[in-house]
């Protein structure tokens, strides 16, 4: 791990040694953290699921897990309405989940069955629900940051409140159509928040290795793009950052930038820690765990007295058994039929 | 008898280039990665040093145009794209950029990169991580496109590349990696005298292919040896600029072709090939209708179900061709 030279406040978001604090529940009703909170668990235990059952060797298609990252997806979600338009990348089974709390869709589509979200066409890399305002998820890198511009132009052009989510990584910072595509919104005030989501690595390189600085905050003022660097693995920050964010957006004054610093605890693709194949991460993994956003706010919630050790193992044991059951259904739905690959390419 | 197998080759033909042309260095993504694009960079950089080892942020666009202007000025980079599909990010550098230097600035001027590309599909991994796309790179004047099936050409034709004065695309398909074969010398050709080669005899119908298809090709050759069907396959190598003339003497002597390839069909490699030969033949020599076998013209699927129909495999091939003459 690169030494915390030139130690700034922000600079200290990045660094996992830095004091953990507890979730401030002020931030929105009990009945609301507790829905977060099990937003969170369904993230959580669907992802580790599907890392189960491709060690399993039962899930075959590319699987990049967000494990560690879960209250980003849940913290924006809380402020988007089905009527808007919310795109994503390779790692985006919570951006669609904080949504749709629909892991059979999920479950199938990575198994590659036709009542996946994408009727097995897509698999992990290519998700959508647009009943629920998710777009579509792509791989390739910085891909969906044009297109939620264009959705915001839709957006704008209809004269409606709505706004474009695109969630991308600290890696997409580094393609040139981000840079574009943050100019093009903002000279013509278009309603999109941005979404970063630095979890300091893209695929096995350190943002250090990539980038000068930590942060990539300063794309956005560069652009004149207002934004906000926030700590990701805070809950209550999430959520009042993203308040701030769609209300400015939603009033008509263009778009916005968030930064969420995060880590991701999986490797970059597939189940495995990346422990053993000696990637910078090796020695942090453990100290980042102990910034769980889960524990976090179930620690918070606990000593507030707002939850009983009771009342979260009944939650705990429920979603559970949802998950199981939502994989167990996904496991007999069909495959495609022949039809998807031949005759879907067209729409006539 | 010493094996070497497809990854290894292109491994050693790094190792030649780094070891004695100073000028060469590489650029792009995963070359530090704990696994080094498929083993077939391992260790680059702690032999060669990260000054010309150098792996890249996700800049697919600045990386390879930053290879075109250090081949402007002398060097010989190499830039690397572990997908093809990735590369595309970096379509105007290699196309209306690269292959254009030289015969737009009067022949005063080149810039001689070698762009690898890597095919990397299967896996369930969908329609954005599975395209081939040579068909639409060998379209392009002033590219060079090469694609070896056999792991001393991954060596020889990868030295020949960057050794050329031409911009090269230079594309290594993963389903290769584990396929060996004798090792033999270095050859040293340079690519302009790299031409289609006969890698099996035969008497009955010629197929023409090149990389992964001509795997596929000897493959579907074999299991028709026996059934008594004596099938002669010519491997590309080097797609554009095209040499005929081994391919056609092949079909003077056959009477039949099929052209095999990993693209698509609509213009494609493999018609291009079947119209370059009827051109240049006597059509009354012709036993049967030319031929292709390709992928169908839809993107890649996800489950392993529609996998197994998407891709060509050897009995496609064995079933066209024992369809004329059993
Ligand atoms: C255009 C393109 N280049 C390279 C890749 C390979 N790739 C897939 S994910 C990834 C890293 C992306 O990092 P980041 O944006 O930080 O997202 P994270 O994986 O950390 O969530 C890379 C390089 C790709 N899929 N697309
Ligand atoms: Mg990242």
């Amino acid at each position: 791990m690169k030494k915390y030279s030139n130690k700034s406040v922000s600079d200290e978001l990045f660094n996992p040694e830095s004091p953990i604090f507890g979730i401030q529940l002020t931030y929105d009703s009990i009945e609301s953290q507790i829905k977060h909170l099990k937003s969170m668990l369904v993230i959580r235990y669907a992802e580790e699921k599907i890392a189960n059952e491709i060690i399993a060797g039962n899930v075959k298609c590319p699987c990049h897990l967000g494990i560690g990252q879960e209250a980003i997806a849940v913290g924006v979600s809380a402020f988007l309405r089905k009527s808007d338009s919310v795109f994503g990348a390779h790692r985006s089974h919570s951006h669609f989940l904080a949504l749709n709390n629909d892991p059979y869709s999920l479950f199938a589509e990575v198994l590659g069955r036709i009542d996946g979200c994408s009727h097995g066409m897509g698999g992990s890399m290519h998700l959508i629900d647009k009943d629920n305002g998710f777009y579509g998820s792509v791989p390739i890198v910085g891909a969906t940051i044009p297109i939620a511009v264009g959705a915001g132009f839709a957006h704008k052009m209809e004269k409606s409140t709505n706004l474009s989510v695109t969630y991308f990584g600290d890696g997409a910072t580094e393609e040139g159509v981000f840079h574009e595509s943050l100019n093009l919104a903002k000279i013509n005030e278009l309603p999109v928040l941005f979404i970063c989501e630095n979890n300091l690595f893209a695929s096995h390189m350190h943002i250090l290795e990539r980038q000068p600085t930590y942060s990539t905050v300063r794309y956005a003022k560069a652009h004149n793009v207002q934004s906000l660097l926030v700590d990701g693995n805070d809950l209550a920050a999430v959520y009042n950052a993203t308040k701030i964010a769609t209300d400015y957006i939603r009033s008509g004054n263009g778009p916005f930038y968030i930064e969420f610093v995060t880590y991701r605890w999986k490797g970059h693709v597939g189940p495995s820690d990346d422990n053993d194949v000696g990637l910078l991460r090796n020695e942090v993994l453990e100290i980042w765990k102990k910034r769980d956003p889960i524990k976090r706010l179930i620690n918070s919630l606990k000593t507030s007295q707002s939850i009983l050790e009771s009342e979260f193992g009944l939650i705990d044991s429920e979603i559970k058994k949802f998950i199981e059951e939502s994989w167990e259904k996904a496991k007999v739905s069909e495959y495609p039929s022949k039809d998807f690959l031949y005759n879907n390419t067209y729409s006539n | 008898m010493e094996k070497i197998n497809y990854s290894k080759g292109i491994l050693d033909g790094f190792e030649y280039l780094l070891t004695n042309h100073e000028e060469v260095f590489v650029l792009g993504q995963g070359l530090w990665s704990p696994w080094y694009v498929g083993a077939s960079m391992t260790d680059l950089d702690k032999k060669y040093g990260k000054s010309r080892i150098i792996d890249s942020p996700v800049s697919e666009l600045a990386t390879t145009g930053a290879g075109v202007g250090a081949a402007i000025l002398g060097k010989r980079p190499i830039i690397v794209h572990p997908r093809i599909d990735f590369m595309l990010l970096a379509v105007d550098q290699i196309v209306t950029q690269a292959a254009k230097w030289r015969n737009m600035f009067g022949g005063k001027s080149s810039a001689p990169i070698t762009i690898r590309g890597m095919v990397n599909r299967g896996g369930e991994q969908g329609a954005q991580h599975s395209q081939s796309l040579h068909s639409w790179f060998a379209h392009i004047p002033g590219l060079k496109v090469v694609m070896p099936s056999s792991a001393n050409d991954a060596r020889d034709l990868l030295i020949a590349s960057v050794l050329s004065d031409d911009p090269v695309l230079y594309i290594d398909d993963r389903w290769l990696y584990d396929c060996s074969e004798e090792l033999k010398e270095i050859d040293k050709t340079p690519l302009s005298l790299q031409k289609p080669k006969v890698v099996r005899l035969g008497n009955d119908i010629t197929l023409v292919s090149c990389s992964y298809t001509t795997k596929l090709c000897l493959d579907a050759a074999l299991e028709l040896e026996k059934s008594g069907i004596s099938v002669e396959v010519i491997d590309l190598r080097v797609i554009n600029p095209l040499d005929y003339d081994s391919i056609i003497n092949s079909v003077n002597k056959t009477g039949r072709i099929c052209s095999v390839d990993g693209c698509w069909q609509n213009c494609g490699l493999a018609g291009e090939i079947l119209a370059g030969v009827t051109e240049r033949i006597d059509l009354r020599l012709l036993k049967t209708n030319p031929k292709r076998i390709t992928l169908p013209d839809s993107p890649a699927p996800t489950s392993k179900v529609l996998e197994d129909l998407y891709y060509i495999n050897s009995s496609n091939i064995v079933n066209y061709i024992k369809s004329i003459f059993l």
